[in-house]
């Protein structure tokens, strides 16, 4: 413990030196990797831990995106203020979710299935309806000043999500530690049994897709800060929805730190694909080929390693 | 204890449990006996809110608990185990039985502890760090009552807890089921393994096609005409005298 413990704030100082030290574009590219390690550990909660698999995911990252930047832009909220307003959306959309197809006894893959469904309803809601002004898209007025939640430099947005993924380990290691997060892993490994054992099941996966969902929203209105623009397609778009699921699986669905790692890999990957892409003629055409890459990754993983890359480094599986 | 009181439970066209009436004392071994397909599990699922009944009563400690869900029958002191062992599989025996041990507590540390105890008593301290998925049979049965256990019941729905074992086992997790006992909690257990319902059970019941056809001491019931037709066959109980 005291040696994982030492590891991690070996970590933690690397991660706060790096910004120092490398160059801007490099510093974004941290911030990314923090940013979708954060959203990652969101998916994780629900998905890994209570084993609730989702890909409509995005649904929450939306709503936040969307609730903070209409918010701000249409009522002249202070963006800071609009944050937590964002979450509480997330959370209420996570809730609402989760009693529905919850009660409906949904469960495994028609799970995953009907949150597919939400954030498309939802991608195509704020295509059409007036106030998120469709797909145009919504433009954030640039004035980068803190109270603005802007920052001229580049090093504040890759703190802010070191602070937010440093927060989202912290909530993952608080609920495997608890009776919350043992509860969750009795209901991914078998619900009737959990039934058995006294646990509410319903109540138990409603309060995680509570949880997850105001925490995707915060990462929601991250990006809407960091870019100054968001349309239907990047916040309801399937793309991230895979994203966060795809580096929680890569790294190790169900533990504390596999979306961090899965985060790490799959970064590096696509910035080599994309190096090796732009100086491989024959490779000019296969475009992103990182896409390739994560396939044959996948492919390899739930073949080879059910528990994700964090399983080679353990000799026994520990699931929270 | 528990009393059941004219339970029928259908899937479609089929009367898995027709009628079906029987009560439990408090600190007693009952047993519920019968062929293959007579509707038992059926039962022990209606009883625990696993099954909503379609008509019938189900009164448990002075209160109705027909059709309530089992995290509410369970609160109320009765929790039932699996015939089909559920182990979770990923984690520890130490943290499957704190599963049960959270029904009463948030405190990690209390639960741990309490898991190790109950762990103690059905035999299981040398395991508790396996995981689910590793266990034998017979662990996978201990771990079941363990677990169901850890909740604090004080009437416990055993489902064929002994399928499967080999004699050795058998008499070891009787043993066990004898000691559970002992600490206070009544028994409900449903049994395939005739000898050990025999030596353990006060009281037999004896379900056949979804009724109740029989009930009274092991041996009583071992004599019955008509529990020896239903297991085996026809005309039998005559062979059986002659």
């Amino acid at each position: 413990m005291s040696r994982q413990a030492a590891l991690c704030l070996v970590g933690l100082a690397a991660a706060v030196m790096f910004p120092l030290v490398a160059p801007n574009y490099l510093v974004n590219v941290g911030m990314m990797v923090l940013f979708v390690a954060f959203i990652g550990q969101s998916w994780n909660i629900a998905g890994g831990f209570a084993g609730q698999t989702s890909f409509g995911h995005v649904v929450f990252f939306g709503t936040g995106a969307y609730t903070s930047t209409i918010l701000q832009v249409t009522y002249g909220w202070n963006p800071w203020l609009a944050w937590p307003a964002a979450m509480l959306a997330g959370a209420i959309v996570g809730w609402v979710i989760a009693v529905l197809s919850f009660r409906a006894g949904l469960r495994g893959s028609y799970f995953a299935l009907i949150t597919l469904a939400f954030a498309e309803v939802f991608r195509i809601l704020a295509n059409s309806v007036p106030f998120t002004r469709g797909g145009l898209g919504m433009l954030i007025k640039a004035d980068p000043r803190p109270i603005n939640f802007q920052f001229r430099d580049p090093i504040w947005f890759y703190y802010l999500a070191l602070l937010l993924c440093v927060v989202s380990i912290l909530i993952a290691w608080q609920v495997t530690r608890s009776r919350f997060g043992a509860r969750l892993v009795a209901i991914r490994e078998n619900e009737d049994a959990a039934r058995a054992l006294g646990i509410d099941v319903f109540a138990e996966k409603v309060k995680v897709l509570t949880l997850s969902g105001a925490m995707c929203a915060a990462g929601g209105t991250f990006y809407a800060q960091k870019y100054l623009y968001i349309d239907p397609n990047i916040a309801f778009g399937v793309d991230k929805s895979v994203e966060m699921l795809l580096v929680s699986m890569v790294g190790g669905a169900g533990t504390i730190f596999g979306p961090l790692i899965g985060s790490v890999t799959l970064t590096v990957i696509n910035e080599v694909t994309r190096a090796v892409a732009s100086v491989v003629p024959a490779l000019k055409n296969v475009q992103p080929l990182s896409l390739v890459v994560y396939g044959i990754m996948l492919v390899l993983i739930v073949a080879r390693l059910p528990d994700g890359l964090i399983g080679l480094f353990r000799r026994k599986p520990r699931h929270a | 204890m528990l009393e059941v009181h004219e339970l029928s439970k259908s899937f479609g066209g089929l009367k898995a449990v027709d009628q079906a009436s029987l009560d439990v004392r408090e600190g007693e071994i009952v047993g519920l006996i019968g062929p293959n397909g007579a509707g038992k599990t059926t039962l022990f699922a209606a009883i625990a809110g696993f099954q909503p009944p379609d008509a019938g009563r189900v009164a448990f400690a002075g209160q109705d608990i027909t059709g309530l869900a089992p995290h509410k029958i369970c609160a109320a002191g009765m929790v039932r185990t699996f015939q089909i062992t559920q182990p979770f599989a990923k984690i520890s025996v130490r943290e499957n039985i704190m599963v049960g041990a959270y029904f009463h507590t948030a405190d990690s540390k209390l639960a741990r502890r309490e898991a190790e105890a109950v762990a103690g008593m059905v035999g299981m301290t040398g395991q508790l760090d396996q995981m689910g998925a590793d266990l034998t049979v017979a662990g996978r049965k201990r771990l079941e009552l363990a677990r169901a256990l850890a909740t604090g019941p004080r009437l416990l729905l055993l489902d064929e807890v002994m399928a499967g074992l080999n004699p050795t086992e058998i008499t070891e997790i009787v043993q066990v089921i004898r000691d559970i006992r002992e600490s206070g909690i009544t028994i409900l257990l449903i049994e395939h393994v005739m000898q050990a319902v025999t030596s353990l059970a006060e009281r037999v019941y004896v379900l056949n096609q979804g009724r109740m056809i029989a009930d009274g001491t092991p041996a009583a019931i071992a004599q019955d005409p008509q529990v020896i037709e239903a297991y085996l066959g026809h005309g039998a109980a005559k062979v059986m005298r002659a």
